[in-house]
């Protein structure tokens, strides 16, 4: 079980926490034209990269903010968390 | 039968309380301290088992975790306990146990024809035999098959007994009170450090209770005991024996199971049977020691043959001699020490070392003591079938491939010794790269992944001194690093007997024209010549082998075995032990009780159960409960003999004609403000929410990124900036993350927040054309007149007292209200409701007619809201916006979403108006048509219309638009139907909303 890092609550168990995907992955701006490929892009492809990876959590039984944890999906290290308004 | 195998005196049993016991059904006494196997092993029972495959009869081999043969069906609490390991259990009064895996009884086995056809049982056996015919499978092979193998029966009843978890934290746990562990806890403890130590068995001290060494002027195991009476008075200490710490996981957090009460005949109602611990550490020092490896030799599973380590065991601690006409089989020094203490009682034991020569301090010793020792010797054989008799023993050649002078001398039992092998499981389930060590034949853990450490024999290191002195000095430099405190304690003085080398030879070939079995797992059953098989059959990676034998795949992962197994691999493949490599360990290190996993989350503690404040009215008038997500609700209420079909008729028809009262507080509620709490709803919704008034409710759809509607519900806005959402029960918590999500990720530029309010609440929807007389005689002050408060209107109110929020809205299609209040206050109204709804002909309804009521009026809900289905599927494109940009909206313009035959939700009625359709139905054309028949889509609610008597469904097909009018089947191939049916339009009742606007 993870242990990871809240900016806001601090080390809690990974059973305080959902998984929320890809924190890279920008929603296109709303009354923006998007192509057919850009938006399938953004709704359905996701990478699964070995190794570093920047991804949502959200701190549902805790806080309830969504955060950005910096994992390793290989060894399952965490480098850092950040708040959602903190880029990496 | 009296224990003639137990000596006048010493072991750390207590002589002063005898205890009576059961194996097999035959009475037996042993002492308080025991195990269930040394006291068998007193009352010289060595036949407790049968193999796995091939039913041998089987003894006791360990003393321990390691144990692959002593496992026994225990009878305890009136709970049957199966997989039970004897050197494991301590003996209670009364204790009862039986063999496993025999059939009539252990001494007749039935199944031991198994050992006699056992050419026919090669590796890969059952892959090989039972593939066919296909149909033979699940009939007679398998049946057959699972009555022979396998050990204990579990119950079939329902565990009574309770399991507790519980959550810890610390800076060090240490898993072992061996030398090591005492060390480390005792040197981190002075410094201040929160430490765990775990111990598996229930006396401290491991190695130190057997060995004959001296620590600082005290015996090993007099200093064990003062180093933990000393450790359990300090307060940042936990000290835990019967506590086998079984999985390391990520993040340094690690799993142990605590056998609280399994030693005592009967379990406290307040205290558990096991107690599962999960222990985030900062530091993990691994100090679980070793288990000492068997040699291999011609039916080297007989009983009366064992681990050399545990005849010592059994000698020191229990004061039971395993034997007495024992071989001691060695390829080490170790040997050597439990010949002595069987010397050293009376006993005259032989020593057959397969070392051409060696010499120690331990090996002058049993020379002084004129102990028969026989250099280049080996048993060949064990000889005798439920009890060694004799062994075949004979000389070995110096390069070991040639063995002469068979000769065959009595024995009552083979106590074996080839060397030891560190117990690296938990280091390698933490990540560490483990090494091969040349020098001992084994793997140690290398680099470590996590904050984890490995020391004395768990890390190879078999001496003492080296052990105590490594294990204090980094028990303080851990704690140190933690606590930054740093006191001095000295090392003590350690003296103990220096060992020679050991003999890398462990596998004795067979004789001329012999075939005996060599036993390398004795659990599973796989020998030398299953691995030669295995081989020859062209597996290679150790991984395979493992799978197609089952080596080291038993309950007791290989204790014994892994290593041997590995040995023969690289001696057949040529290659050295590393390139092999190991198989990878797993938790659970030893096997641990589905009950301790479950914990108290059982039953009706599996999740919460939610009731609202009415629920005991609800449970007093005799509402049928039904699950709804962690909710329980009222399905319906029954009035004399009535069933579900005609209580939920009654109850819907009521609402028809006059009133009825549901209770809707399990509603998602979700509370929003802040100025841009419209700019914000009308991005979530697909319909427009800029000019709602204040006062007014709107009902919205949310859909996901993708276009697949998410949920459905009411908004209110109660003021200028406050909004009021209704969501469905299922989706409330995923609603309210998805708001959150897009508030605090994707537009955290709005100033809106929103939080939950369901529990806040109590709601009763009032619906049926006499709810407006109800409302106005529970609002006397209020106009609640059509143009007073018009549908889709909130008002807010004063209810005998109690403050109260009124929304115009329906589920039911008719004239309707639903009625807030704050959740304490929710039974007051709901028996106001009731009082004042008689008169009116009030009834409640529950959710059966709930279903009823919206299917009719084609009001779609989860069933059509099912993840798979965007607005237009479900005929509410009308509420989705041209104008604005939404959530998902992108996504409506696919090519498959705009499709002219897209599915549409429709109603069905059976063409004979009788035959119910049930959920779940295919809609076809032709109900011959060959397999597989074209599905149009399928029967989504099914309702008996209790407007017009007769059944009704809605249904999602293909091309529902133009569908209507047309004559297809229902088709259930599950319950068996065919049902002629017409599509119709899906709002079958009411198809103007006349009646929501009266
Ligand atoms: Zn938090």
């Amino acid at each position: 079980m993870l242990h990871i890092k809240c900016p806001h609550c601090g080390l809690r168990s990974q059973n305080e926490f959902s998984y929320g995907g890809d924190a890279t992955v920008k929603r296109p701006e709303l009354n923006k034209e998007v192509s057919d490929k850009g938006w399938d892009n953004f709704v359905y492809l996701r990478k699964s990269p070995r190794g570093k990876h920047l991804e949502l959590w959200q701190h549902i039984s805790g806080c309830r903010q969504w955060i950005k944890v910096e994992r390793d999906t290989l060894t399952h290290e965490i480098f850092k968390t950040l708040k959602a308004n903190e880029e990496a | 039968m009296s224990e003639i195998f137990r000596l006048e005196k010493g072991g750390l049993i207590n002589r002063n309380k005898k205890l009576s016991f059961k194996f097999n059904g035959k009475k037996y006494f042993g002492y308080e301290g025991d195990t269930l196997a040394s006291a068998l092993l007193a009352n010289g029972v060595h036949l407790v088992g049968r193999s796995f495959k091939y039913h041998r009869p089987r003894g006791f081999f360990g003393a321990g975790v390691d144990e692959p043969y002593a496992i026994v069906q225990m009878n305890r609490n009136n709970e049957v306990d199966p997989n039970v390991r004897a050197t494991e259990q301590e003996l209670f009064e009364g204790l009862e146990a039986k063999s496993v895996n025999c059939w009539p009884n252990v001494d007749f086995d039935i199944g031991a024809i198994n050992n006699f056809l056992n050419k026919f049982f090669p590796a890969g056996f059952y892959y090989k035999t039972f593939m066919w015919p296909k149909s033979f499978w699940y009939k007679i092979y398998e049946p057959i098959i699972r009555k022979a193998a396998g050990f204990g029966a579990a119950s079939i009843k329902h565990d009574k007994e309770r399991y507790e978890h519980k959550y810890e934290y610390c800076d060090l746990l240490i898993t072992g009170s061996g030398p090591s562990g005492l060390a480390t806890a005792y040197a981190a403890a002075k410094n201040g450090a929160r430490v765990i130590l775990a111990e598996d068995k229930s006396r401290f001290g491991g190695s130190l209770l057997t060995s004959d060494v001296t620590i600082g002027n005290q015996s090993g195991q007099e200093w064990a005991e003062k180093i933990i009476s000393e450790l359990k008075s300090m307060p940042n200490v936990i000290v835990k024996n019967r506590s086998q710490v079984f999985g390391y996981y990520d993040h340094n957090m690690l799993v142990m199971s605590e056998r609280v009460s399994d030693h005592l005949p009967k379990t406290d109602k307040y205290i558990p049977k096991q107690r599962l611990w999960y222990i985030r550490a900062k530091e993990v020092v691994i100090s679980s020691g070793s288990i000492e490896r068997p040699l291999v030799f011609g039916n080297n599973d007989s009983p009366g043959v064992m681990l050399s380590s545990a005849a010592k065991e059994y000698l020191k601690v229990y004061g039971v001699l395993v034997g007495k006409k024992p071989i001691v089989f060695t390829n080490n020094d170790s040997g050597y020490e439990t010949a002595i203490e069987f010397k050293k009682n009376g006993i005259d034991p032989i020593i057959l070392d397969t070392r051409k020569d060696a010499n120690s301090e331990i090996i002058k010793e049993a020379k002084e003591l004129n102990i028969n020792i026989k250099f280049s010797y080996v048993v060949v054989a064990a000889k005798g079938y439920k009890k060694v008799n004799s062994a075949d023993i004979a000389k070995i050649s110096d390069d070991k491939k040639n063995i002469s002078n068979i000769e065959n001398i009595k024995c009552d039992c083979i106590c074996v010794s080839g060397f030891w092998t560190p117990t690296i499981h938990l280091a390698s389930q933490s990540g560490n790269k483990t090494k091969f060590n040349e020098e001992i034949d084994a793997f140690i853990p290398s680099q470590s992944k996590q904050k984890e450490t490995t020391l004395g024999a768990a890390n190879g290191v078999f001496t003492l001194e080296e052990t105590i002195k490594t294990s204090f000095k980094k028990g303080s430099e851990l704690s140190k690093q933690i606590t930054n405190k740093e006191s001095k304690v000295s090392i003590p003085t350690v003296v103990e007997k220096k060992s020679s080398n050991h003999d890398k030879f462990w596998c004795v070939p067979l004789p001329e024209g012999k075939n005996y079995k060599r036993f390398l797992d004795f659990q599973n059953d796989v020998a030398v010549s299953d691995i030669y098989l295995a081989l020859r059959e062209g597996y290679r990676s150790i991984e395979h082998v493992k799978r197609y034998t089952t080596l080291g795949m038993a309950t007791d992962q290989g204790k014994t075995s892994n290593l041997n197994g590995l040995q023969l691999v690289s001696e057949v493949e040529n290659k050295v032990v590393p390139q092999v490599g190991h198989t990878t360990f797993r938790p659970p290190y030893t096997p641990v009780s589905i009950g301790a996993i479950v914990g108290r989350e059982i039953g009706k503690h599996s999740k919460p159960t939610r009731k609202s404040p009415m629920h005991y009215w609800h449970e007093k008038n005799n509402a049928v409960f039904v699950d709804a997500g962690v909710w329980l609700r009222p399905r319906y209420y029954k009035q004399g003999n009535e069933d579900l079909f005609e209580a939920s008729k009654r109850e819907a028809k009521n609402v028809r004609q006059n009133v009825g009262v549901c209770d809707v507080t399990t509603l998602g509620k979700i509370d929003i403000k802040g100025p841009d709490s419209a700019e914000f709803l009308n991005r979530v919704y697909t319909n427009a929410w800029l000019k709602l008034p204040v006062g007014k409710a709107r009902y919205g759809v949310m859909l996901r990124e993708d276009g697949i509607v998410m949920d459905d519900g009411t908004t209110t806005r109660i003021s200028e900036n406050h909004y009021h959402m209704t969501t469905t029960t299922a989706q409330a918590a995923n609603v309210l993350s998805h708001l959150e999500y897009y508030l605090q990720l994707v537009w955290p530029e709005l100033n809106v927040n929103v939080v939950s309010s369901t529990e806040q609440w109590a709601g009763a929807a009032i619906a049926g054309p006499k709810s407006r007389d109800v409302l106005q005689k529970l609002f006397p002050d209020l106009d609640v007149s059509k143009e007073g408060l018009p549908f889709m209107g909130y008002m807010e109110g004063n209810l005998f007292g109690v403050k109260a929020k009124i929304y115009r809205i329906s589920f039911s299609g008719e004239l309707a209200y639903e009625v807030n209040v704050e959740s304490d206050n929710g039974n007051y109204m709901w028996e106001k409701i009731i009082e004042i709804g008689k008169e009116f002909n009030i009834q409640p309804y529950g959710t059966e007619a709930l279903s009823t009521l919206r299917i009719e009026m084609g009001h779609v809900a989860g069933s059509e809201l099912d993840g798979r289905t965007i607005p237009y599927d479900n005929s509410l494109e009308g509420l989705v916006s041209k104008k604005k940009d939404f959530i998902g909206k992108r996504s409506l313009s696919k090519t498959a979403y705009v499709a002219p035959d897209r599915q549409k939700v429709v109603g069905v009625i059976p063409l004979d108006k009788k035959t119910s359709i049930p959920e779940g139905s295919y809609i076809v054309k032709d109900a011959k048509a060959k397999l597989p028949n074209p599905k149009l889509g399928h029967v989504s609610a099914s309702c008996w219309s209790v407007e017009y008597d007769n059944p009704f469904s809605l249904a999602i097909i293909k091309d529902g638009k133009n569908m209507i009018g047309q004559k297809l089947f229902a088709l259930s191939p599950l319950k068996n139907k065919t049902i002629p049916v017409e599509i119709v339009s899906s709002h079958y009742v009411d198809p103007k909303g006349e009646r929501v606007r009266s």
